[in-house]
């Protein structure tokens, strides 16, 4: 392989791999800035996903001239894929509780449609007829 | 070049302190399992450009076991925190939530 290749790998993957860094960046400054659980973690699933994304690909292609085989690529691929399952159902778990334990400011929600629904069962649970909606 | 590792290093030691930050200052334990989630992808981030800088595919494991005990982590301290929800409520701004189907349904 060409040293001019190789140099526009290297190019490539460290930009990658910067774009990684930053968005990790990026989610510290909305920890440290926004104001409730549910906007911080919107901002934490940035370089879990998108960063961890952006920093396996810089890896694949920096290990291209060096040695790619099916262990290497497979392990990315999995860390990936793992990342990509498990990061929303974390995110959806730790949400619902936060919102069913009260840590979340309701000041701050635009539209609560989880809200209306306990209402609308609590009601019907409470008049004991069938509900409007599907709580 | 080398300009662009070292501000690859000290991005993720700068988004590092801010996660430490929000875990020392956070009201609940959730927000500090999510900066533990962050200083977790920061760590993932940091590895991998360890292996990146060095072209060392030995560590390339390490991601995959850190990916998957930090799923693991973030759920067992949702589920510890869905055990009890009458915790304290740290901020005087977040109101309780006074349904009667809370807390239990998870």
């Amino acid at each position: 392989m060409s040293d001019q290749l190789v140099a526009v790998l290297d190019w490539i993957a460290i930009l990658c791999l910067l774009a990684g860094a930053l968005l990790s960046l990026v989610a510290g400054v909305g920890l440290i800035r926004f104001p409730d659980l549910l906007s911080r973690m919107h901002t934490a699933a940035k370089p879990q996903v998108l960063g961890l994304l952006l920093v396996l690909v810089g890896i694949g292609i920096r290990l291209i001239p060096e040695e790619t085989n099916v262990f290497n690529v497979g392990t990315l691929l999995l860390v990936g894929l793992f990342q990509v399952v498990t990061v929303p159902v974390a995110g959806h778990i730790a949400a619902r509780v936060g919102y069913r334990t009260g840590r979340i400011r309701e000041d701050l929600i635009v539209r609560d449609e989880l809200a209306e629904r306990l209402e609308a069962k609590r009601r019907a649970d409470a008049g004991g007829r069938t509900p409007d909606t599907e709580a | 070049m080398n300009v662009l590792w070292i501000t690859i290093g000290l991005l993720l030691a700068a988004a590092v302190l801010l996660g430490v930050i929000r875990m020392v200052i956070g009201p609940s334990i959730l927000d500090r399992a999510l900066s533990v989630d962050v200083l977790l992808a920061s760590t993932l981030t940091g590895i991998g450009a360890y292996a990146a800088f060095h072209r060392d595919p030995t560590v390339l494991p390490t991601l995959l076991v850190l990916s998957l005990l930090g799923f693991i982590g973030s759920i067992s301290i949702a589920k510890f925190v869905a055990r009890r929800p009458e915790e304290h409520v740290a901020t005087p701004t977040e109101p309780v939530d006074p349904s009667p189907e809370e807390g239990r349904s998870s």
